[in-house]
């Protein structure tokens, strides 16, 4: 209705001046007139200019009096005319505290009325309320004066109210009528042509949309960025589908002693079945025995018996250097090339778990085997490979392993943390290892390992390891996790 | 750091109280001013000579620069006045080794008492392996009388007053009084013996019974002026460095100090023996093995000068280009065995941050196991097919391998003969517990839940020099409020279709190259893991390589799943 009326009105008059004055003459309510207003122009059949005026209209207390009449009055008109008058007390009763307290010192300035010591007299026989009349012209939209205004917004029977209304012209889309509105695009609107009439209805681009789909597992995700960085350094992956392995090949070939306490029930998963490995390279177990019991290749042994029951059990492997272990004497029987290996892959420990220790994780091994590599090198290439994972200030700490001598923790500086954070483990392969093998003497092999869960819970934030993995992932948390930039830009 | 300690936390006693009655960051103001900062230091595995506060305290200023190496020596005294401790035979079935010292004008007081106590435990727990490689007894000298002899004799034959206690026990009923004492955690290693070793003295004192306690009268004082050290072993190597690091950190106290008196050891077959050996070993090094190994170039008194910081006394020997170094390793350097050890440690008084960081110089090419690289395509495109991919554990319960999936124990699985729970019993012969127990855990999740896993599955086999292998799987679930039995179909044609393996239209014309879905003939080959009649397999060339089919209600009972899934699981290998 109203939008029809604005309409017709602007094309024949081109313009609204005041929606406050056009809605009086087309006798509608003002609230309608601007939301239609508001609407068209947000279609821009019309333009809309906003005004802004402010107004000066009765508070409550104001609108009471222009009705019942100023309290001064009412209190005059509470006295009765003549010599008898009224007591105190009775007009106080009649007016009320509140009306007397307000009227009854106007009355008395305005010399309407007397109060003597018994009685309330009139003053004057006719009075004329002008604080009624004055309210009154203010509720018609008329002029007064400033002191006026000035005395009744000081007695609060006034207020200042903003009056919105628009001066409203044809718009850019201007028409008598307006289009009906789509939500989308179909097929049916290709097909008749009628797209190029559709009004669209405005679409909330912020809308939050799931998309249903595949995704890769994030520990996997991390996984794939490590093994691109050893493939780009150069580094050829180990075979190491073989969680069980015998004890030889986990520790003894690695001069692990077989009291190392590593070898105990405690930290190592055992197994009943199969409980013990079928074979063994039998002239390889002679060279790591007697290296075991006595020495040689110029090193004094441990200095114990060494039981070949003890090699013989089977456990679940407790690090991929056990394949470390099967690859360099694979490499020892052959002429001496040299190598860069790497693997990421599952390893077992019989240890207690809790927010991020589980019975078994992902350890992340590098070695490189060439004649004469020293500990600089180590340094260099542990330098080159963390600095792609974005560690660019790593430190060194002597500590002990028994495989490798000089053996040292990895360290690079936290930035969030503000501290040093251990990366990682590394080492040089003792002779002990390599020379039995039959890997020549000035060979060399430097290496380093670490857990794919940690860094991982560190770039995403997790801090209990379940949440990564596990049967207690939430599918969710797979879905809307992001790519892993490892290597990208470093 | 630079000597390859790690200041743990400097914390202190309080602190460490507050922190066990879970007090932490309550401030406590008043109480700070006189506490005790207290060094936690840990110290590498093999360094024995770092576990009390004297070998530290001995060990930081000479690497410092500001002590000189102690040298330790034997007192000077003629065979026949030494003390003597004769082995029976019988000692050689249950803990056949045993070695001695004597500590001679010591002087206690209650710091060094404790750290001297401490350091037995200490090395109980670590070289002693629970004591089961070796036990130390320390005993007040002065309350006994040698010639000592060390037998092995059956516990009612052993009467003696245990340390802590007032009467006499024989030694079967001492191990039944110990038995109810949990701190005691020593009893297995002799329990089952029928002889039980034990240490006299002439008088038929009993010193200990090692390695379980010590004997009450010979018990050690702040008072304690001479101390017998004896320490019974099964590993002699092990008993000796045991030996040496009490007496070379001990012997600080003594009047002469760094001076300990000597034990003949004499066997049953007369083989006499004396101890401690506390003559250095010398270890000929060439300077080339060192510098070589660390990448620097030093010279031989730059090295020795290192060494000597490390508490090695090092000296050229032949110059030149063929430079050779003779290291003496001092009695508590037990863990050098090799070239690479000293070479550790002058790098270590080098400062491994100040070597400088090199690039070796070798040609080598990238490679990928093929397994992992079509492992990953076809990870990819199941990915790209809806399914999620999800990532479970290896070990399982014996239970999740068999009995839940509705499937009879075939004996195939790898068993865990240590497991702390059940949940580390066996490794897994399938993957679909853990897709099952991934529904079962995300059971709030909208469904459909389409979810993949590509991981290795362990099943004994005799051809593997082990007895056992890994076996890569591919497994798919589809659970929704119907079972979705196509969806899986649909994936197992997806999968064929991108490692190109063609359909096999009639299996009874032609030959049998490609792949079918066969549906199981007779009942009894079925896989009681998936409802009777809506399972197939998955045949590749002749050969099943695979299953799928709807998973059992009662299975989806056995994993609190209370929505239909398919399933489907397959070999990876055979694409290769």
């Amino acid at each position: 209705m109203a939008e029809k009326v604005i309409l017709e009105y602007l094309n024949s008059n081109g313009k609204i001046e005041d929606s406050g004055v056009f809605s009086a003459s087309v006798g509608l309510d003002h609230k309608e007139i601007v939301n239609t207003i508001r609407s068209l122009s947000g279609f821009q059949l019309v333009a809309a200019e906003d005004i802004k005026k402010e107004n000066w209209v009765l508070s409550k207390e104001g609108e009471s009096y222009c009705e019942l009449g100023s309290p001064e009055f009412q209190v005059f008109l509470a006295v009765p005319p003549g010599p008898e008058g009224i007591s105190l007390l009775e007009l106080k009763k009649k007016c009320g505290p509140e009306l007397f307290k307000i009227g009854s010192s106007a009355a008395i300035k305005n010399k309407w009325i007397q109060i003597g010591k018994e009685k309330v007299l009139r003053k004057a026989e006719d009075v004329s309320d002008q604080l009624k009349e004055l309210l009154l012209k203010i509720k018609d939209g008329l002029d007064v004066e400033q002191t006026d205004i000035t005395n009744l917004k000081r007695r609060k029977l006034i207020e200042l109210k903003t009056w919105i209304g628009y001066s409203v012209s044809k718009g850019a889309q201007f028409a008598l009528e307006r289009k009906k509105l789509v939500t989308d695009l179909t097929r049916g609107h290709l097909q008749s042509g009628d797209w190029e009439n559709l009004e669209f209805k405005e679409y909330n681009v912020n809308a939050k949309v799931t998309l249903d789909g595949g995704h890769l597992h994030p520990l996997l995700k991390v996984r794939e960025q490590f093994r691109n960085i050893f493939i780009e350094m150069g580094f050829e992956e180990m075979p190491t589908n073989n969680y069980v392995e015998s004890s030889f090949w986990n520790f003894d070939s690695l001069f692990q002693p077989q009291q190392h306490p590593a070898r105990d029930s405690h930290d190592t998963f055992f197994l009943n079945e199969p409980s013990a490995t079928q074979s063994l390279p039998e002239d390889y177990v002679e060279k790591v025995k007697s290296i075991h019991e006595s020495g040689g290749y110029g090193s004094k042994g441990y200095g114990y018996d060494w039981k070949r029951e003890e090699a013989n059990k089977n456990v679940l492997r407790t690090h991929t250097t056990a394949v470390s272990a099967r690859m360099l004497y694979q490499l020892a029987q052959g002429p001496f090339t040299p190598k860069r290996y790497f693997s990421i892959d599952r390893v077992f420990r019989n240890e207690a778990v809790d927010r991020t220790h589980l019975a078994e994780f992902h350890q992340i091994e590098g070695v490189v085997c060439d004649r004469g590599l020293t500990l600089g090198d180590l340094m260099g290439v542990l330098r080159d490979f963390f600095e792609r994972l974005g560690m660019k200030n790593l430190r060194f700490k002597p500590t002990y392993n028994p495989y490798t001598e000089p053996s040292m923790e990895i360290y690079s500086y936290h930035e969030g943390f503000k501290k040093w954070v251990e990366v990682g483990n590394s080492g040089m392969f003792r002779p002990e290892m390599l020379r039995p093998m039959g890997l020549p003497e000035d060979v060399t092999c430097i290496a380093w390992g670490l857990s794919l869960e940690r860094p991982t819970m560190i770039l995403y934030g997790i801090d209990n390891i379940r949440d990564l993995f596990g049967p207690k992932v939430d599918i969710a948390l797979i879905k809307r996790n992001p790519i892993c930039r490892l290597g990208i830009n470093y | 750091m630079e000597y390859g300690l790690e200041l743990d936390d400097v914390t202190t006693e309080k602190a460490i109280i507050r922190k066990e009655k879970h007090l932490d960051g309550v401030e406590d103001d008043e109480s700070t001013e006189d506490e005790d900062v207290l060094y936690k230091i840990e110290v590498p595995a093999n360094r024995y000579d770092l576990l009390c506060i004297e070998g530290l305290a001995r060990a930081l200023p000479i690497f410092l620069g500001l002590d000189e190496i102690p040298t330790y020596t034997l007192s000077n005294i003629p065979k026949e006045s030494m003390l003597k401790m004769y082995v029976k035979k019988e000692t050689s079935v249950i803990r056949p080794f045993i070695v001695c010292a004597v500590l001679r004008g010591i002087t206690f007081d209650e710091a060094r008492y404790k750290s001297f106590i401490d350091l037995q435990d200490k090395l109980h727990q670590n070289i002693c392996r629970r004591r089961t490689l070796v036990a130390i007894g320390t005993h007040d000298l002065d309350t006994l009388q040698g010639p000592f002899t060390y037998e092995a004799l059956s516990p009612e034959e052993i009467n003696f007053v245990p340390l802590k206690q007032e009467k006499s026990f024989r030694a079967d009923e001492l191990m039944e009084l110990y038995k109810s004492d949990m701190k005691l955690k020593f009893l297995h290693i002799i329990e089952d013996s029928p002889v039980y070793p034990v240490i006299y003295d002439s008088n038929r004192t009993v010193l200990s019974l090692p390695p379980i306690i010590n004997g009450a009268r010979s018990a050690i004082t702040l008072r304690t002026k001479n101390v017998f050290i004896e320490c019974t072993a099964t590993d002699l190597t092990k008993a000796k460095i045991v030996l040496n690091t009490m007496v070379s950190m001990f012997s600080v106290y003594c009047e002469r100090k760094f001076e300990v008196e000597p034990v003949e050891v004499i066997c049953s077959d007369a083989q006499s023996c004396i101890y401690p050996y506390l003559s250095s070993f010398d270890m000929e090094v060439p300077l080339a093995k060192i510098t070589g190994r660390i990448g620097v170039s030093l010279d031989a008194s730059q090295v020795t000068s290192l060494l000597t910081k490390m508490q090695l006394h090092g000296e050229e020997i032949s110059s030149g280009e063929e430079s050779i170094i003779r290291v003496s390793l001092p009695p508590t350097r037990s863990d050098v065995l090799e070239a690479c050890d000293v070479a550790e440690d002058v790098a270590i008084a080098y400062g491994f941050n100040n070597i400088p960081r090199t690039q070796p110089v070798l040609s080598t090419q990238g490679r990928q196991q093929p397994l992992t690289q079509l492992g990953n395509l076809i990870r990819l495109e199941i990915a790209s097919a809806g399914f999620t991919e999800v990532l479970t554990w290896i070990l399982c319960s014996n239970e999740e391998n068999f009995s839940m999936l509705n499937r009879k124990d075939d004996k195939t699985s790898v068993t865990v003969a240590n497991p702390r729970s059940s949940d580390f019993e066996a490794t897994r012969t399938s993957l679909m517990s853990g897709l099952l127990k991934t529904v079962r855990e995300n059971n709030h999740h909208p469904k459909p839940i389409k979810i993949f896993e590509m991981g290795d599955v362990v099943l004994l086999d005799d051809t593997k020099d082990v007895g056992a292998k890994n076996s890569r799987k591919v497994a798919a679930l589809y659970c929704n409020q119907s079972s979705g039995y196509e969806e899986i179909n649909g994936l197992v044609q997806k999968i064929m279709q991108i490692v190109d393996v063609p359909w096999i239209e009639d299996p009874q014309v032609g030959d049998n190259n490609g792949y079918l879905i066969a549906a199981s003939k007779e009942k009894e080959t079925e896989d009681t893991a998936f409802l009777p009649g809506r399972q197939a397999s998955i045949i590749l060339n002749g050969k099943q390589v695979g299953t799928l089919g709807i998973v059992h209600p009662k299975v989806l009972g056995n994993f609190d799943i209370n929505f239909p899934c398919s399933y489907m699981e397959m070999d990876v290998e055979c694409f290769l």
